[in-house]
């Protein structure tokens, strides 16, 4: 008798409880999805005989792993999905994919003429041109490039200062902070620095997660391999790796390993988000903050799926619940519908919008000053689906601190 | 990273506990390892259906007393009883769960085979019957999803039918967003025909096909897949159907035990509760017989502490209790387990018949602290299915004893 696993998934401990159907946000508004446990385990153990029952409707899972989350025996089942379809999937991936799994070839493009790009992309005709050509929804609000990144200010305004402190680390800024959203880095460089964390960077390679959501998986290999050649300078320096989007952090750590199958144990557990990071200093009193005195915010908290399988959501509570003046809610965790790139692809945007219904919702009836979370893309969903501004809790924090007075409490005796 | 109390398992016991704890203002971590026993609920909770000796029970409170002194309910004493009964509707009913039901006496709910059993509350929508003895009057038709193999029409026209009623008809109905669900015979399932059916076109449009189908029969038999996102769906069905509906059980996963599961926890989130699901305690601390720490598998190296604990990590089922060839054991804390040196007493061939390792867990003192290599663990509280003293299959005593001794632990830790 067979007395262990022989898979690293777990799927022989699968029961049939059924209950990652219960959690799994596509299979409601998507009959063409067959559902978590047909398209995880049970199509699992027919595949392995023979790859003929492979089926292409895989391509309809999220990947948003709240069917891991809930199953009560431990099995990897988006692991199975997305493994299938980088071991069964022969089908090269359509033009509309390419140009939306490669986030950074896309910003450098975009960069030179942000302004031009921005304002094309909201017009109606160049919506209506994307949607007939590419499929990409017409409804789809685009976030903004930024004509300046985050590195170039980062070079400019911040390298010459940082190797002051005593304590270095390396930072993994991610896509959207270099090319969408620069705040979150200039954030995450002010907090760290104030606390005493000088911050290096690394020649980061986007994590990749929007190549494994649409198929490119040679190329998201290679980003991987050279990610992970990266952290190992940065970890034989004693450089811990921190970054501020928890995407990029959990396919970093398991993706990357469960679904690539490359080898990242020598550097997985030097890979954290910022929230953690600062959490454990504070708890170890290895560094202390100061907040201002008239900050005041009612916050919600919506808990992303990546964050909600990385089970770190904890330590951005505790850290957010620190500020004085501060009342935060936690939303009732479910998906936003966006999933990086799925909610772009015109045949997703309507499931897209139904699945993030519960969270819209829940936003609108606790009317907030602003809602907290750790994944810009569920931010772009959320504010182009409520009338509420979405923050990362770095960019909070930032905000909430007395920056000034945290330098201070921190400075070396 | 220290909280109040730390609550172990996300199940009934573990909600209602952590709930009450929350909302008095204590602040509480939840850990679960996955979902739980809930998504197995019957839509109703019993508090006691049988006695040990296998005598029914009818008024289960009066019966406490009947019970032996390790019973969870003989600790917690049958005045306390009465009051955590009273206020258990009202609970619930504050976390959006209406019950019905009168305390004091059980009622009969129908099983997915057919047959009555006894449950002392109910949710509103499920059906239950005042007394074994209940007749009914007429004729039935019994509507299924066609392909749907989890509502076994047969065994209920053959339970009901004992009930007096004529079963005229069986009958199936198609729908195309459920006949899409039969492309994948696994997933055609109690939770996924609920999904379909929590869209407004697709009840409506089940509700008119059994009501084309009745030719004036007075009763009519669908399966509990309806209202998992709102129950009042069952309401407006029962509204367009031209005779009494009666909502059976299907078998596992069970829909109302879903709803009740999420709203419980929205419950506690809402109330500041923090949440952790799909994350494991994997390693604790206990020292000069209190619990000092765990440590979880995504937290990692870092230790959470707490004034007390609550462990509720459920039955062999949810691998609250694990077996070896030799032994049972409880593995987050190695607690003390009680059960027969005798592996051959643990259970009987006979699959029906009472199993006693269903009866084995937890031993504890009069206010359920456990007990660790012979020393009761002070500020360490168990709850629930994980408890030993009763044999919760075989009484239908399961939700009453999660939902009491959650109840007892609050108060002792809010007395503390």
């Amino acid at each position: 008798m067979q007395q262990r696993n022989i898979s690293f998934n777990n799927f022989e401990q699968c029961i049939k409880c059924t209950i990652c159907t219960v959690y799994c946000p596509v299979v409601s508004v998507n009959p063409a999805f067959p559902g978590p446990k047909q398209a995880g385990p049970d199509g699992e153990r027919l595949r392995l005989k023979n790859k003929f029952f492979f089926d292409e409707n895989l391509k309809f899972c999220m990947n948003c792993k709240r069917c891991e989350v809930a199953c009560p025996s431990g099995v990897k089942i988006a692991d199975l999905i997305h493994s299938a379809r980088r071991n069964y999937d022969k089908q090269f991936p359509e033009l509309r994919d390419v140009v939306l799994a490669n986030t950074d070839l896309m910003g450098k493009f975009a960069r030179p003429v942000a302004p031009l790009v921005n304002s094309l992309i909201s017009t109606k005709p160049a919506k209506v041109v994307m949607d007939v050509m590419l499929d990409i929804d017409r409804n789809r609000a685009f976030p903004k490039y930024q004509s300046r990144g985050f590195r170039g200010w980062f070079k400019k305004e911040a390298r010459a200062a940082q190797d002051c402190y005593r304590n270095q680390l390396a930072y993994f800024h991610g896509c959207s902070t270099e090319y969408q959203h620069p705040e979150v880095g200039k954030a995450f460089v002010q907090v760290m620095n104030a606390v005493g964390w000088g911050v290096r960077l690394l020649k980061e390679k986007c994590c990749g997660v929007a190549m494994i959501s649409n198929g490119l998986w040679s190329q998201v290999a290679r980003n991987a391999n050279h990610n992970i050649a990266e952290f190992r300078k940065a970890v034989s320096r004693g450089l811990p790796i921190v970054a501020t989007a928890s995407t990029c952090t959990l396919t970093m750590r398991d993706e990357y390993p469960h679904i690539l199958g490359i080898d990242n144990a020598d550097v997985r557990d030097h890979i954290t988000l910022v929230e953690k990071f600062l959490f454990e200093k504070l708890d170890a009193g290895e560094i202390r903050l100061v907040f201002k005195n008239d900050y005041r915010a009612r916050i919600v908290y919506h808990i992303p799926c990546h964050m909600e399988k990385l089970g770190w959501s904890i330590f951005t509570e505790e850290l957010i619940r620190m500020i004085p003046g501060v009342s935060l809610t936690v939303l009732d965790s479910g998906c936003c519908g966006i999933a990086g790139t799925y909610g772009f692809k015109k045949e997703n945007y309507a499931s897209s919008q139904a699945i993030g219904k519960s969270v819209f919702d829940q936003i609108n009836a606790l009317s907030p000053d602003f809602v907290c979370c750790e994944c810009e893309t569920c931010k772009w969903q959320i504010e182009m689906s409520t009338a509420y501004k979405v923050f990362n809790p770095i960019v909070i924090l930032a905000e909430a601190l007395d920056l000034e007075a945290t330098a201070a409490a921190n400075q070396p005796r | 990273m220290r909280y109040d109390v730390i609550l172990i398992g996300g199940g009934l016991s573990s909600l209602v506990c952590g709930i009450t704890l929350q909302k008095a203002g204590k602040r509480c971590l939840m850990v679960s390892a996955g979902q739980n026993a809930l998504h197995f609920s019957s839509g109703t909770f019993g508090l006691l259906g049988k006695l040990p000796n296998g005598k029914e029970v009818s008024e289960p409170i009066a019966a406490i007393h009947k019970l032996g002194a390790s019973h969870p309910y003989s600790k917690i004493g049958g005045g306390k009883i009465m009051e955590y009964a009273k206020a258990t509707p009202q609970f619930f009913a504050d976390c959006g769960i209406e019950l019905k039901g009168n305390r004091n006496s059980n009622m009969y709910r129908l099983t997915p085979s057919g047959t009555l059993m006894p449950c002392w509350l109910a949710l509103k929508e499920t059906t239950v019957f005042p007394s074994r003895k209940e007749r009914l009057r007429g004729r039935m038709l019994i509507v299924n999803f066609a392909g749907y193999l989890d509502f076994n029409t047969d065994f209920l026209a053959e339970g009901l039918e004992k009930m007096g009623v004529s079963v005229s008809r069986i009958a199936d109905v198609k729908l195309p967003d459920v006949e899409h669900l039969r492309q994948n015979p696994t997933e055609m399932r109690s939770v996924n025909i609920a999904r379909v059916m929590d869209r407004e076109e697709n009840w409506k449009q089940f509700a008119k096909e059994v009501a084309d189908l009745l030719q004036g029969e007075e009763y009519v038999v669908i399966p509990e897949v309806f209202g998992l996102a709102d129950p009042m769906v069952c309401e407006w069905l029962r509204e367009m159907i031209p005779a009494e509906i009666l909502f059976a059980g299907t078998m596992p996963p069970s829909v109302p035990g879903i709803r009740m599961q999420m709203l419980l926890k929205r419950a506690f989130v809402y109330a500041g509760g923090t949440f952790l699901m799909g994350d494991e305690v994997l390693a604790s601390e206990v020292s000069e017989g209190r619990a000092r720490s765990v440590r979880t598998a995504n937290l990692g190296a870092i230790d959470v502490e707490a004034d007390h604990f609550v462990l509720a990590s459920g039955h062999f089922f949810a691998k609250g209790l694990l077996s070896t060839p030799k032994a049972v054991l409880e593995p987050v804390f190695g607690l003390d387990v009680s059960y027969p040196a005798d592996r051959n007493s643990w259970y009987d061939i006979d699959f029906f018949a009472k199993q006693n390792y269903l009866g084995f867990g937890v031993e504890t003192d009069q206010d359920f602290h456990p007990f660790k290599d012979g020393s009761p663990v002070g500020n360490l509280y168990v709850i629930g299915a994980e408890l030993g003293g009763c044999n919760s299959l075989f009484e239908g005593s399961g939700a009453g004893v999660a939902i009491m001794t959650a109840f007892r632990a609050a108060e002792i830790i809010m007395n503390e």
